[in-house]
């Protein structure tokens, strides 16, 4: 053994037992912070289903608020809102949103392409609040009253963002060769868009949207602005008395989205600063429903994007 | 020579011309990659286009159904000519264009859409949606394409849960649902395995006895095998695509007249 070699194995086996003992360390070290940041998910979820789950009943998703300092009651107009809300968000935002996200994908370098990806960037980054206080001023304002037509697109414009961005995301990675296979059939380009890539991307652009729906159900400051918040909502009664008097469906529809309405987390926020103890523990129920709203909406995800790959790969 | 052999089938010389091409050149921005192409294709006949990477093989292949149109920064001078007529003039709509030239690409693409749905997405394009002329356009596109009897039974599952091979003739069957007369194949069976390929090369000698085809081909054997005409394609010094020789397949492979062709048949560079 010369020397040199003699060295640099002596080197070796130190620089060995030190490499490991970093590994070991920063491993450790890793895991640690890992545990700190589950910490607070933990601590919250597990806060909120055992505050929470105390008041959980049913009356709870089917009877109206009771007056103040009234025992009982449930908050059935506020879930009745977050559907409303968060529907007809989604139905304001998911049809432009899809075809920008075409646009941006098929014209990347265009000054329009280039302006789009710049404003979407803008607007995800814009506080809520402010974007309660635009639909505000243009839609509130104009029509002289609060209304769920207006929570609505004040959602629509906070989730635009995300369902741009993840559906443009997600065309991207369709391959090229499914494009032209279809325009080689002579198919035109926005058949090609609709039928074969929307499809083709489909897992990831409907996970995007729910990403996008959960995230703006959970919304609170736009709504402040817009849906106001209403404790006598009834969506039922509205039925009725409109079934009654020969409405028509658009009607029933029109009153429905044309008055203040309250949502989940709009209800938590209010009921949660009231001098009355058992609306404070519902505001706790209500904190408990709305993270199982969410949940829900992910598993439902999660199922149907499990069940479409088993077709899909046969 | 022993790689020309079974499934040659007999070459008519006067077989009509389907596509003509005069003088055709191809441009990316500045660049020229393919330059003053001339060439006949024969109607009802299998014309290989073979040459070393890069010399522009698909770009030409791709010049025939103006599948370079969706390059923004492409151009073409000169004439493809399908049965006369001009196919880059003015007032050809594309989509007929590429009606009547199918495609069939190197790796297979059927959409995610069921066996059925992708043999038919070409006729629903075209206007056919009553359910009986879709079945037998289904059914007949399939036959053609060798499918039909293994999967006649699973037509309504995905078209990517068959196999690779099987993907590939399903990608047939959909470029044949819309009555092509001619069928591009840019390297059609590079992706698949040799029983696939031999069965890929089986059904273009059985197609080609209703459809003009033109491949793209790496495989100098498979070019042997089922080509009646093959191109030689080369770059010049300006790094632009050129047909060096053009002629009768068994010519081109036995007696090449320009000495490029035979060091790259007999496999001494490419």
């Amino acid at each position: 053994m010369t020397h040199f070699k003699e060295l640099i194995t002596r080197n070796l086996s130190a620089r060995s037992r030190r490499r490991k003992a970093t590994n070991a360390i920063i491993l450790s070290l890793t895991g640690l912070v890992t545990l700190l940041a589950l910490i607070p998910l933990f601590w919250i979820v597990g806060y909120v289903i055992l505050r929470g789950g105390r008041s959980i009943n049913p009356a709870l998703f089917t009877q109206l608020p009771r007056p103040m300092g009234v025992e009982g009651g449930g908050v059935l107009h506020a879930i009745e809102g977050t559907l409303i809300i968060t529907i007809l968000a989604a139905s304001f935002a998911i049809p432009p949103g899809v075809l920008a996200a075409f646009y941006a994908t098929r014209n990347p370098n265009t000054p329009l392409g280039i302006i789009l990806r710049f404003s979407t960037d803008v607007l995800s980054g814009v506080p809520s609040i402010v974007i309660g206080l635009f639909a505000y001023a243009v839609m509130v304002k104009p029509m002289g009253h609060y209304s769920g037509l207006a929570g609505g697109v004040a959602l629509a414009i906070l989730m635009l963002p995300t369902i741009i961005r993840t559906t443009e995301e997600m065309l991207k990675l369709v391959p090229q060769n499914l494009r032209e296979g279809s325009l080689a059939l002579g198919a035109p380009e926005w058949k090609t868009s609709m039928s074969v890539l929307l499809p083709a991307a489909a897992n990831g652009v409907i996970t995007g949207f729910l990403l996008a729906i959960a995230r703006a159900a959970g919304e609170t400051a736009p709504l402040l602005f817009t849906a106001l918040g209403n404790e006598r909502f009834d969506v039922g009664m509205i039925l009725r008395s409109g079934v009654q008097a020969g409405q028509s469906v658009w009607q029933i529809i029109g009153r429905i989205v044309n008055q203040p309405v309250d949502s989940l987390p709009l209800t938590l926020w209010k009921y949660a600063q009231q001098p009355f103890p058992e609306r404070v523990e519902q505001s706790w129920a209500v904190a408990f429903v709305l993270i199982f709203f969410v949940l829900l909406i992910n598993i439902a995800a999660r199922l149907w994007i499990e069940s479409r790959k088993r077709r899909l790969q046969g | 020579m022993h790689i020309l052999t079974n499934y040659q089938h007999h070459t008519n010389d006067n077989s009509p011309i389907n596509i003509d091409i005069v003088n055709l050149s191809v441009y990316y921005g500045k660049f020229r990659a393919l330059a003053e192409i001339n060439l006949q294709v024969h109607e009802k006949q299998i014309t290989a286009i073979i040459g070393p990477s890069g010399c522009g093989k698909s770009t030409l292949l791709r010049s025939f159904n103006r599948m370079n149109d969706l390059t923004p920064s492409a151009h073409t001078e000169g004439e493809i000519r399908l049965d006369g007529q001009d196919i880059n003039a003015t007032g050809i709509d594309v989509v007929d264009i590429r009606r009547r030239i199918g495609m069939v690409f190197q790796r297979p693409n059927p959409f995610p859409k069921s066996i059925y749905d992708n043999v038919a997405y070409g006729p629903r394009l075209y206007g056919v949606h009553r359910r009986s002329d879709l079945d037998g356009i289904v059914e007949n596109s399939l036959r053609q394409a060798a499918l039909w009897d293994e999967i006649k039974d699973k037509l309504h599952q995905s078209g990517l849960s068959i196999s690779g091979g099987q993907q590939q003739r399903l990608c047939i069957a959909r470029a044949l649902a819309v009555e092509p007369d001619v069928i591009l194949m840019d390297e059609p069976a590079s992706a698949l395995d040799p029983i696939s390929t031999l069965r890929i090369e089986e059904l273009m000698h059985d197609l080609v006895k209703n459809y003009t085809i033109i491949i793209v081909t790496h495989n100098m054997q498979q070019a042997a095998r089922v080509s009646d005409y093959t191109a030689m394609m080369m770059i010049d010094e300006q790094r632009a695509g050129n047909i060096i020789e053009y002629g009768k397949t068994d010519v081109i492979f036995t007696n090449p007249k320009d000495k490029r062709t035979e060091d790259y048949v007999t496999g001494r560079f490419g």
